[in-house]
């Protein structure tokens, strides 16, 4: 996805949440080490966070993953108070959030959050728009302004026209719609969304994720998203923290996760994840056996290519920029001919499709067929980085261990 | 034979009777303000009953019956209950009812509606108001009776305080069950976008609780109209009083009478306050 701003907006720092009677015990009593069993059968306090340390940066796309249980809504919910962590600290722009008094609360959520939710929330006896509009009717805003800012913030999410209908005569996509516009029109620095596709159809969570992506690539706004969904966290997520029984497990790019899982349980998790939609070209391409110049005469060229022994060479100019494939044939159809060539003609270089590093390799099913040589990797500038060849594509979703070496 | 012992008793009803004397002495003030508020607002109900000619009285009712209900056969319906009532000659004592049960409603609303916005708001109110509620509502209604004519003697007042006590647990009841089952999302999606208490109270929970409160308030008008009737044995004017006296008469024919106006009156009631509820929870699907 887009650059990532490097400065840190939310620093969560030892957090704890635990249910039950008097949680505190259980750092005075210091059970801290023990584990959540040993804790509950000792005080009868059930612990829902424990000791989770994350950094996420501005502007980041960041997954929470897990089950259900794993204390990933509570992390969210806590990241906006929604639940009073026990202990520890969550600090955003520079603010430590668990310290804050009601009053100071409740401007910092109207000032930094949006929030979608799972079921939508969405208030059944207002309409469309006084639902888009509810988090600026909270800040007291202006009902003009308020309605002017909720009817493009629902044309943004595509549902201009259905601002005077009620939530129930919306199917769910369309809810969740509303809920994403309600998040959006209160112009927030970070986006929490709660499981906010789990409810809809797999077609319409399709839609609704590319749609995301494409207005995350638009706002470049700090999300936080909680799902249960591998392949939705690997599709969306800048970085995924994956949870279990409340602890953080793995923090990671997507890649890193399908690469290197940190345990078992991640393992498990990720064993039916495609690393076919994870890795991308610039990790399993390989160097390039032979560059051909295109200043080179063709029996230079050649003589390279029978040393390395290969059928192709890949064509570049003075700045390495990719402008195609020529063969071996074709150069000695060149040297056998009348004509002397000094340097390589543009009409013997075959064109041939290229990719960027950042395509994943499930894009490159479509592309590899159609060429008959190994697919070049070039960067935004047309420089040739690589090249990928059809053993690359299945060694590299055959084992999880990636393809980089080959 | 065994007979229980004598001596192992609990002086319960002489504790009891003790703090009621001493309410009487300390509290004669705060009792006589409180008649006088009632007194003022049952009044003003039955003055504007009584003034209102009976056919605009019955025009009214057949247009709430319509338009409340949609359906202009109920409102007919409506009416032809009501002439009914009127051929009978209860046409002034049933009035005088209604002002009771309107007034009565009017006061167990106003205490209601904020103990159970209260009792949903905090665990421990539930707790502590929940076995309350309980004994309230198993409580014969006639022990009403006996404390409210202490403290207000005969008439209106007493038979209207002891209404208002026996209607309001099913409203209190249903707010707090009503608030406590909102959406538990779309009140977290208020707090998460600021929102106070109040606002969240106004914009989300009270709206969203709206069937059950209605119902709550449907179930204490049909319990106000019961007691009503009994408060007639305290001195309230009214269609009770007219069963009352039929039965001390035996005078079956009178007792009839009177018992199917409070019957067409408690239909009346129900059906318009139930309207409530329904209608609002078609408009918002």
């Amino acid at each position: 996805m887009a650059d990532k701003p490097n400065d840190v907006q939310i620093i969560i720092k030892n957090l704890w949440k635990v249910y039950g009677k008097d949680p505190k015990r259980v750092f005075q009593k210091g059970l801290q080490d023990k584990t959540k069993e040993e804790i509950q059968n000792e005080t009868g306090c059930v612990v829902g966070m424990r000791d989770i340390n994350l950094e996420i940066r501005k502007g980041e796309f960041y997954i929470l993953m897990g089950l259900s249980g794993s204390g990933k809504s509570t992390l969210i919910r806590a990241l906006i108070r929604l639940i009073k962590s026990t202990k520890g600290s969550i600090t955003i722009n520079g603010d430590d959030i668990t310290r804050m008094n009601a009053d100071q609360l409740m401007k910092f959520r109207r000032k930094t959050f949006g929030m979608v939710f799972q079921h939508y929330g969405l208030l059944p006896h207002l309409t469309v728009l006084d639902n888009a509009a509810y988090g600026l009717k909270v800040r007291g805003v202006s009902k003009e302004v308020r309605y002017a800012k909720a009817r493009e913030v629902l044309e943004t999410v595509g549902l201009k026209g259905w601002e005077d209908y009620y939530p129930t005569n919306l199917s769910g996509g369309m809810q969740q719609r509303v809920g994403l516009a309600r998040a959006l029109a209160n112009d927030p620095e970070i986006l929490l969304m709660d499981e906010p596709f789990s409810g809809l159809d797999p077609l319409i969570r399709r839609q609704m994720q590319d749609e995301l992506v494409e207005l995350q690539s638009k706002l470049q706004k700090t999300i936080i998203f909680v799902t249960h969904d591998l392949h939705e966290a690997l599709k969306l997520g800048d970085q995924i923290a994956i949870m279990r029984n409340g602890e953080v497990v793995q923090v990671g790019t997507p890649e890193d996760i399908v690469t290197q899982p940190a345990d078992d349980y991640v393992q498990e998790f990720v064993q039916d994840a495609s690393p076919a939609k994870v890795l991308t070209a610039g990790s399993i391409m390989s160097e390039v056996p032979v560059i051909t110049y295109v200043w080179e005469g063709p029996k230079t060229a050649l003589t390279l290519m029978r040393r390395e022994k290969k059928k192709i060479g890949y064509v570049v100019d003075q700045k390495q920029r990719f402008l195609g494939v020529i063969t071996a044939k074709e150069l000695e159809r060149l040297l056998s001919g009348e004509e002397r060539f000094k340097t390589i003609p543009t009409s013997s270089i075959e064109v041939v499709d290229t990719v960027t590093e950042d395509v994943l390799i499930e894009d490159l099913f479509s592309i590899a067929p159609k060429n008959p040589y190994p697919i070049p990797v070039v960067d935004e500038k047309n420089k040739l980085l690589g090249r990928i060849t059809n053993d690359h594509i299945f060694e590299s979703i055959s084992n999880n261990e990636g393809g980089s070496d080959v | 034979m065994f007979k229980f012992p004598e001596i192992v008793e609990i002086p319960l009803a002489q504790g009891i009777d003790k703090i009621m004397d001493w309410l009487l002495v300390y509290l004669d003030g705060f009792f006589d303000f409180i008649g006088m508020i009632i007194l003022k607002v049952v009044m003003a109900f039955e003055n504007l009953f009584l003034f209102l000619p009976w056919f605009v009285i019955i025009l009214l009712v057949g247009l709430a019956g319509w338009k409340l209900i949609r359906s202009l056969k109920t409102g007919i319906l409506f009416m032809i209950l009501m002439l009914i009532i009127g051929t009978f000659g209860y046409w002034e004592l049933s009035m005088r009812t209604l002002a009771l049960v309107i007034s009565s409603v009017v006061f167990a609303l106003l205490i209601g509606l904020p103990m159970g916005i209260q009792m949903a708001r905090s665990d421990r109110t539930e707790r502590i108001l929940k076995p309350i509620l309980d004994g309230m509502q198993t409580m014969p209604s006639f022990v009403y009776l006996i404390p409210a004519l202490m403290f207000f003697g005969m008439g209106k007042v007493p038979a209207m305080f002891a209404t208002i006590i026996y209607a309001v647990p099913p409203v209190i009841r249903l707010t707090n069950v009503g608030i406590r089952t909102v959406d538990v999302e779309a009140v977290e999606a208020a707090k998460a976008f600021g929102a106070t208490p109040r606002q969240i109270l106004f914009d989300v929970q009270l709206p969203l609780a709206k069937p059950s409160i209605m119902v709550g308030i449907n179930q204490t008008t049909m319990m106000a109209l019961a007691m009503v009737v009994i408060g007639s044995m305290i001195g309230a004017k009214g269609l009770g009083m007219e069963v009352l006296l039929a039965i001390s008469r035996i005078e079956v024919g009178r007792g009839f009478e009177a018992g199917i106006s409070i019957v067409f009156l408690a239909i009346i009631i129900d059906r318009i306050t139930h309207s409530f509820s329904e209608s609002r929870e078609k408009d918002s699907k």
